[in-house]
């Protein structure tokens, strides 16, 4: 698969801080990657660097194959970071226009993509009279006008109301769909768990996790159950070897699962055994759950 | 080279106070004209500027381009705003996102200065011409051409100003206070002379020697100030026995200063782009 993006050992340091540290990942084309991590774990300043806005400290980065500058195959990225940056005195339509001629592209796209984020009506309002949904909303178009590879968002949520939050977010998928890659930046988890393929996972300037969503925790799941005899449940579950450690909270025994097993196979082994559940659910941590453990882990 | 033009006119082109400004400062160079209108009536002594031999060729080269650079300061405001506000409004981020470098940032950007300062000088030409082909007392052409290193040195001096506001405008990044920086700037020169002149070296050339290398007196010294060449005031001077002995020509060096300087402005809003975090 065609790679967009090699970081390599990407590090940055403010002073004595060290913002990001010995980051390494690759953007392949297609997918759709979230980069995650807590406020100030690095995120805004990995993208400013690949994005030749912050310098880096040491380590290297390169888009497709390398072989251009950073700043012309910027012109076959789409990115916004933080917040919508225009001119507050022209109209959508005159900052796109200037957006075009900085990327060299034409300008016959602009109504095309005014349209896409919903503002053709407004193109002619001047920038300083939009609302916050609004102004993002432009700086999607604005990212969209030269086609990208690959369109970069950094926190495109932030600060939206739930309205907002949520045009943005079918604006996201509906360009997902049309085959871009796409990178997002977020500290919000079901943002990345609702959009995206792969995510990256940083804390601290360090990355935890890279890979897949669906196969970020090597775990195979966990039980919940519930019977009338919960003692002897918690016992019987204990003899089993699929089964890890239990957890009992309140009425409700969780069990981890330390290889695979369907719940079908975990019901007839209890059922051998004289015991009958009320209640059986097999589930997988959700992202949050995941999250946390990580980010946990790390911390201790 | 267009390109680059092209983006940063884009930008101004849609600026209201920058058009209010450039109007402005165009306007008020013909109004130059008006100094022809002004008569002094003072009892016995009656006379008309314009027939005191102002607007003679080829002195009106010397004196339109001292006047003119006095309004070089509206273009300034509209340079050293151009710079900060991309910082203010954060578009230098974006367009470096969007895919400019930052040299060409930096070039769009003096190329502007540069057209700021080509202009200026042609309106200004064009406007000396009309004023001296209206009120000079000789109009050959050999005598209206000469002394054009005036015009020359107008070019120069604007050019080095402007990028000096543009060097400002990356520096402080907010044009209020690079306004604010220019003006202590200038004090700061005259200061320094003033220490330089009554304090270490009393009665030598050494301080003019220093302070030539100073960016705004190096500007100044390109075009010096005219009124003590016009004959009323010669007259008057040596009445009260003051001789005036003054060096009015545009020198080599004076304007090699100022082209080095606008080298290291230019060199220097780069370096510290470069250099920064946005």
């Amino acid at each position: 698969m065609e790679t967009i993006l090699t970081i390599n050992q990407l590090t940055k340091k403010y002073g004595s801080l060290t913002a990001v540290n010995n980051l390494s990942f690759t953007i392949k084309k297609g997918n759709v990657y979230g980069i995650l991590g807590p406020n100030g774990s690095g995120k805004s300043t990995t993208l400013g660097m690949v994005l030749n806005v912050v310098n880096k400290t040491s380590g290297d980065f390169h888009w497709f194959d390398g072989s251009d500058s950073t700043h012309t195959a910027l012109k076959k990225v789409g990115a916004i970071i933080e917040h919508p940056n225009f001119y507050p005195y022209m109209t959508a339509s005159q900052n796109l226009a200037l957006v075009c001629k900085i990327k060299g592209v034409s300008k016959n796209k602009i109504d095309e993509k005014l349209e896409i984020v919903g503002l053709l009506e407004r193109k002619d309002s001047k920038f300083k009279t939009f609302s916050l949904g609004m102004k993002q909303r432009l700086a999607i178009a604005s990212a969209l006008l030269n086609d990208p590879e690959i369109l970069i968002l950094d926190e495109p949520t932030n600060g939206l109301d739930p309205q907002g939050i949520h045009q943005i977010r079918e604006i996201i998928r509906k360009i997902a769909s049309m085959g871009t890659t796409i990178l997002l930046a977020s500290h919000l988890l079901d943002e990345v768990e609702k959009v995206c393929s792969h995510v990256v996972i940083i804390r601290k300037g360090i990355k935890l996790y890279s890979g897949r969503v669906d196969e970020m925790n090597a775990s195979h799941g966990f039980f919940e159950l519930k019977a009338n005899d919960l003692v002897k449940l918690q016992q019987l579950l204990e003899e089993h070897p699929s089964i890890g450690k239990i957890t009992l909270n309140e009425d409700l025994l969780t069990a981890i699962l330390e290889e695979p097993m369907g719940a079908d196979d975990l019901n007839s082994f209890l059922h051998q055994r004289g015991m009958v559940l009320s209640y059986l659910v097999k589930r997988k941590e959700s992202l949050e759950e995941q999250f946390l453990q990580l980010t946990n882990e790390t911390a201790l | 080279m267009l390109r680059l033009l092209n983006i940063e006119l884009h930008k101004l082109k849609y600026s209201r106070s920058a058009k209010i400004l450039i109007s402005t400062y165009f306007i008020l160079i013909t109004f130059i004209a008006l100094i022809a209108s002004i008569e002094f009536d003072l009892g016995p002594i009656h006379f008309r500027l314009a027939d005191q031999g102002i607007f003679n060729f080829p002195f009106i080269w010397h004196f339109n381009s001292y006047i003119a650079a006095i309004l070089k300061l509206f273009l300034a405001i509209v340079i050293v705003s151009m710079m900060s506000n991309e910082y203010s409004h954060r578009t230098l981020k974006q367009n470096l996102i969007d895919g400019l470098s930052k040299k060409e940032f930096v070039l769009s950007k003096f190329i502007t200065v540069l057209l700021f300062a080509v202009i200026s000088t042609f309106f200004l030409m064009i406007v000396s011409l009309i004023l001296g082909y209206s009120f000079s007392d000789f109009t050959e052409l050999s005598i209206v051409f000469s002394d054009m290193e005036y015009i020359v040195g107008y070019f120069i001096k604007l050019l080095g100003f402007f990028t000096f506001c543009m060097f400002i405008g990356i520096l402080i990044k907010r044009s209020a206070f690079a306004l604010g920086f220019l003006f202590i700037w200038w004090i700061f020169e005259n200061i320094l002379y003033g220490v330089l002149n009554f304090r270490l070296f009393r009665d030598s050339d050494i301080p003019e020697n220093i302070m030539q290398f100073f960016p705004l007196t190096a500007m100044s010294n390109i075009v010096i100030e005219p009124f003590s060449r016009l004959n009323f005031i010669k007259t008057a001077a040596s009445q009260i026995g003051e001789e005036l002995d003054k060096d009015y020509g545009v020198h080599w060096y004076q304007l090699l200063i100022v082209i080095v300087w606008t080298v290291i402005f230019v060199y220097l809003s780069l370096a510290l782009l470069r250099k920064r975090d946005l």
